[in-house]
């Protein structure tokens, strides 16, 4: 198996695309992960990725985030993915403004200083106020938001979110699911989503990707006029059918 | 040699009522030592809190006073309070304090540098730590007293032995905090800092040197304790000049007065240094502590 070429920009303007991966792989010693994915992602696409536990789909996130170099395969990833974790991981020691700012350069990438432009990234997330608190002093959901924030300042051609909504309490996550789309509206990065709820993946998504045993197992689009209701009726039969592909049974 | 001429009257019984003045001045020379405990509670609690203190100065003097306690075992505050006085007119503390503090501060100085730079070689670097770590634990394990005979032998008895002396004490629990520090800094953030494209140099800024910060400043505020005792250690063996010279002199004399107010310098000057690394230990980890306001 080949070793992994991540190449950089310019290179898959080509196609258009923002991922394009062919027999993408890997390995943790013996044990086979991910194998064959082959994967594009267009500019401005919503993709989820869905699977159970131990499937490989965060895997497949860290390797288009370019944070794996164990990867076998051909992967092309975006100019400049930026990752949302599953934990906010901020710097404690920084207040929000600055962890949003962190390795912004003058002059690189919109107008205004690196503060100014975090500053206005913060206050779209909806924490304008908040530039100075430390990330001990806010919320859950405000420190996920930060992360939001310190991601979408970089304009990224592909924005990566690593379950970001799993340890938000449950008005929480519905608030920030919402957040998502409105900047996902605004700004148009291609998304692709690890997450293992259909519900949060049918309501943000337009396309799905099921993973099962490391392989894309199912790819289908979906859709739907946003924003959509979770009781919309066509929402309610995908995901009754996902659910079923997933190997759950809905009526229990 | 140094000799103090004392007053006769300070041999004699002090006059009238001396206890206002006693407590006064003795007070004052022992404040640093109740300073730094916190105390929380009101008021009353914090004046509670100088009572036994005070109770047991007094009755240290009354001691002195009755013949109790002699004073070529133990001279009593009053007379402690009036030698420090008379060699604070002389010139003499101020003369030795300031040679035994520039001793301390150049052994300080270059083993605060050297623990730095070996822990963070050790700390960030594997290779460093294969090549480095091994012969810093085999010093660790070393009695630092027990260097003092080796170091006369190899620097002689002036400056440099005291000095190597406190700088070595100094390296050790600097080096064992700060690798821990490194070592501990979590690599989720290393992972953020991977995909946010940080530059090495802003990685060190945003990320390592505040990560490793907590660490390393509790090892500074031991190395700042060792560094104090090297230094007492050091001067009792062989100095010309210093608080250990002087405190030696005046053991050859009797004086326990001048002993105890070179013993007490030595805690003030410790307890000084050390209030100065917890204010900037407090500045510095400002993230850690300022309270959840909303």
């Amino acid at each position: 198996m080949s070793v992994a070429t991540q190449r950089p920009a310019a290179a898959e303007t080509e196609a258009g695309l923002v991922v394009r991966l062919r027999g993408a792989g890997r390995a943790f010693g013996p044990t086979q992960v991910l194998r064959e994915i082959d994967l594009d992602v267009a500019p401005g696409e919503f993709v989820a990725l869905l699977g159970r536990s131990g499937c490989g789909k965060t895997t497949l996130l860290r390797l288009l985030a370019g944070l794996d170099d164990g990867a076998t395969g051909d992967l092309q990833t975006g100019r400049a993915p930026a990752v949302v974790f599953q934990d906010p991981r901020l710097l404690p020691w920084r207040s929000a403004v600055a962890n949003v700012a962190l390795g912004l350069r003058d002059g690189e990438g919109g107008d205004g200083s690196p503060r100014q432009r975090a500053a206005a990234a913060l206050a779209e997330v909806g924490l304008a106020g908040r530039e100075e608190a430390w990330p001990r002093q806010l919320s859950g959901g405000q420190r996920q938001r930060v992360a939001l924030a310190r991601a979408l300042v970089r304009e990224p051609d592909l924005l990566l979110l690593d379950e970001p909504f799993s340890a938000l309490d449950a008005l929480t996550r519905v608030s920030a699911q919402a957040l998502v789309r409105r900047l996902w509206e605004l700004h148009r990065p291609a998304v692709v989503m690890v997450t293992h709820d259909v519900e949060e993946a049918l309501l943000l998504a337009d396309r799905l990707i099921l993973i099962e045993d490391g392989r894309i197992a199912h790819d289908e689009r979906f859709e739907l006029p946003r924003p959509r209701r979770r009781d919309h009726p066509e929402l309610v039969a995908r995901r009754s059918d996902l659910l079923r592909r997933l190997g759950v049974d809905d009526a229990e | 040699m140094l000799l103090v001429a004392r007053s006769a009257a300070a041999r004699q019984p002090p006059p009238s009522d001396p206890a206002d003045e006693m407590s006064a001045t003795i007070v004052a020379a022992t404040h640093p030592t109740a300073a730094p405990r916190r105390t929380r509670g009101p008021r009353a609690t914090t004046v509670v809190r100088w009572l036994s203190p005070l109770a047991i100065l007094l009755l240290w003097q009354v001691a002195s006073w009755t013949g109790v306690l002699p004073e070529r075992t133990l001279a009593s505050p009053i007379q402690l309070a009036q030698t420090a006085q008379e060699l604070i007119e002389s010139g003499q503390l101020q003369e030795a304090l300031g040679v035994s503090l520039r001793r301390a501060l150049v052994g300080l100085l270059i083993g605060t540098v050297a623990g730095v730079t070996l822990g963070t070689i050790v700390g960030l670097s594997k290779i460093g730590d294969a090549i480095v770590d091994p012969p810093m634990q085999m010093i660790r394990t070393l009695p630092l007293f027990g260097l003092v005979p080796l170091f006369i032998l190899w620097f002689g008895i002036g400056e440099t032995p005291k000095v190597l002396l406190i700088a070595l004490g100094v390296v050790i629990p600097l080096y064992l905090n700060i690798v821990a520090a490194l070592r501990s800094i979590d690599p989720e953030l290393v992972e953020v800092a991977r995909s946010l494209r940080l530059t090495r140099w802003e990685r060190a800024r945003h990320l390592i040197v505040p990560g490793a910060l907590p660490g390393a400043l509790v090892g500074f505020r031991q190395s700042l304790g060792i560094a104090w005792l090297a230094l007492i250690v050091a001067e009792q063996v062989n100095a010309g000049a210093g608080l250990g010279f002087m405190v030696n002199n005046a053991r050859d004399v009797l004086r326990t007065d001048i002993i105890v107010v070179g013993l007490l310098c030595y805690a003030a000057l410790g307890l000084l240094t050390d209030s100065i690394v917890r204010a900037l230990e407090k500045r510095a980890l400002r993230w850690r502590d300022e309270e959840l306001a909303r």
